[in-house]
């Protein structure tokens, strides 16, 4: 794991009343979610891997490049290759748009060879070409967040950390910029750190996930993968959910629906458009998830998908959370599925047992096309 | 001068050239004292800064006299003096100067160490995520940013300049054509009886201390809505 294309962070430490040992590895591409309750440590983190914060023991190499061993190695924080986006915007008042926007854009003959965050590609990719000589006093929220977003990328930063960016902003503004940093995060081949405490943020934009708890890590790996956990809490969590990546087979505008094939199985969502082939997210809460032991008769529920129950937890005296994986062979996606002890006893349902899970719903994230 | 006695101007313009002089040493003395009194994490920063404001509490004759005795012959004053073959520094116009600038430092080093505070950490740790070096941050982030702090220090430190008496006495400020400024010719004016030239020179301090306090004012409502 200690290959150049990946990110290893590692840092101990008693800072005041709290103790932190919190460590992860994560491969340099994608957005990575550090996930977990206020107070439990993720803003530390992202503040000791931009060099914001100095813990003794802290180990950050990214990409091969060492920010910090453990035989006192410490890169400052103007010399790592990172764009930093804070939980207030933090313009610098005294300057326009414009010149926030170039602050920390190289200036001359700093060509090592990447490609290039061109102004215009940014600019246009936030949308923010009108307000390029205002003030910052005159931005929204909104615009002011999309600023400093552009502000970091425009460093031409190796990876982009990013702390609650969003939630500072009331909910309509937080709608306004996820399909911007949904285009970022498909558009430009950085790595991102994604700080946030809502799990809905994370089903957006997040492919792997570095789950958190009392200065620890608890769980990291794919998103899928942990949502899916049944030693984590996500899975047990009231509003336990899924979120697998499929691809657009079908497109059935006559019913409003398109048919997706993740890993394993396909299914079928209601959809206002979506092009064949297009990569799309889908969202399957554990409660919309039923178990039949046989195939069922047919019935108003679209997705009925063979599967296996690969492990099983009680979430507490009377329900019962069950990992299903996709598939006959038991080898594809996994799914999520809440049931009742009393169902799962009357139906002597166990690990390792082929099932039908009949899901009732299905959400399908926006696709790029009904972005713009 | 028309018509103006030089025993008038002469003081006036003596005046405007020490305040000058140490208005400009004051600003660049104070400001990377305040930067530091501002973000140092040391343990004994209160006490420099508790140094430094005491000529604000001390009567300025007490302060004069360590002065006087500092500029002197047998203090450091006399001896770096003794580098352009003088005796002392007292009772020259160097020596009101460096006595301006200790007496003065206070009212500088307050409002720049409040605007550096008042900047935080946050502007300066985005400058640093954005390739600044530190040197760049400070005078492309924080001192823009302090500079009506900057502002206010320095017309504090003009005006408690020109309005020194005690500091400037004590250390010779009575030499006519020298040392002699404003507020001690007003002195030397009224022990002979001269009201005319003392009711001359104390208006023009009344007009300049209403001039000071009125732009004192509206440098603070500009930071006020520069801010907002």
């Amino acid at each position: 794991m200690s290959g150049g294309e990946t990110i290893r962070a590692s840092f101990k430490g008693v800072l005041g009343s709290f103790s932190l040992d919190a460590g992860f590895t994560a491969p340099a591409k994608g957005v990575t979610a550090l996930f977990g309750p206020s107070g439990c440590g993720k803003t530390t983190v992202l503040r000791c891997i931009g060099g914001l914060q100095r813990v003794a023991d802290g180990l950050c190499i990214v990409a091969g490049e060492v920010w910090q061993d453990r035989d006192g190695a410490f890169l400052p924080t103007h010399k790592r290759p990172l764009g930093y986006v804070f939980q207030e915007a933090s313009l610098f008042p005294h300057l326009s748009v414009r010149r926030n926007l170039l602050f920390g854009a190289p200036r001359h003959g700093h060509d090592d060879g990447r490609a290039k965050i061109a102004f215009d590609e940014v600019v246009d990719l936030l949308g923010i070409t009108a307000l390029l000589d205002r003030s910052p006093a005159k931005l929204s929220g909104g615009e002011r967040q999309r600023v400093a977003i552009g502000r970091a990328l425009l460093s031409q930063p190796k990876l982009l950390l990013m702390d609650e960016p969003l939630s500072a902003l009331d909910r309509a503004t937080k709608n306004e910029i996820l399909p911007f940093l949904e285009r970022l995060r498909d558009r430009l081949s950085l790595p991102i750190i994604y700080i946030t405490h809502s799990i809905a943020e994370v089903e957006r934009l997040a492919d792997q996930i570095v789950l958190m708890d009392k200065g620890r890590v608890i769980g990291a790996g794919r998103l899928e993968e942990i949502e899916s956990d049944p030693a984590l809490p996500l899975a047990v969590a009231r509003d336990a959910a899924v979120t697998l990546d499929g691809v657009v087979e079908a497109s059935d505008t006559a019913y409003g629906l398109v048919t997706i094939r993740v890993r394993g199985g396909v299914v079928t969502a209601p959809a206002g458009s979506a092009a064949i082939g297009e990569r799309r997210r889908i969202r399957v809460i554990a409660g919309d998830v039923s178990l039949a032991r046989e195939a069922p008769a047919p019935s108003s529920i679209l997705n009925v998908l063979p599967a296996r129950i690969v492990a099983m937890k009680a979430i507490d005296a009377n329900e019962i959370v069950a990992v299903l994986a996709l598939g006959l062979d038991g080898l594809g996606a996994r799914l999520l599925s809440r049931v009742t002890r009393k169902s799962w006893e009357a139906l002597r349902l166990a690990e390792g047992m082929s099932v039908h899970a009949q899901v009732k719903a299905v959400a399908l994230a926006p696709g790029r096309g009904e972005l713009e | 001068m028309l018509g103006i006695a030089p025993e008038i101007w002469v003081p006036i313009k003596l005046t405007l050239e020490l305040a000058a002089v140490s208005t400009l040493s004051l600003i660049v003395v104070a400001t990377p004292l305040a930067w530091w009194l501002a973000r140092s994490k040391a343990w004994f920063k209160e006490a420099v800064a508790a140094i430094v404001s005491l000529p604000m509490v001390l009567p300025p004759t007490v302060l004069g006299f360590y002065l006087l005795i500092a500029l002197g012959p047998d203090g450091p004053g006399g001896a770096i003096a003794s580098l352009w073959g003088a005796r002392t520094l007292a009772f020259t116009f160097t020596g009101l100067a460096i006595g301006s600038i200790i007496s003065s430092m206070p009212f500088v080093v307050q409002p720049i160490r409040n605007a550096f505070a008042a900047v935080g950490d946050r502007p300066l740790e985005v400058a640093a995520t954005l390739r600044a070096s530190p040197a760049r941050a400070f005078f492309t982030v924080a001192l823009p940013l302090a500079s009506p702090g900057l502002l206010a220090g320095a017309v504090l430190g003009f005006a408690h300049t020109v309005g020194e008496f005690g500091v400037i006495l004590m250390i010779g400020g009575g030499i006519p054509g020298r040392t002699r400024v404003m507020s001690t010719a007003i002195f030397d004016f009224v022990e002979t009886m001269r009201w005319r030239e003392a009711n001359l020179l104390a208006g023009a301090m009344v007009a300049f201390a209403f001039a000071v306090i009125l732009s004192m004012i509206l440098i603070e409502k500009r930071f006020a809505r520069a801010r907002g």
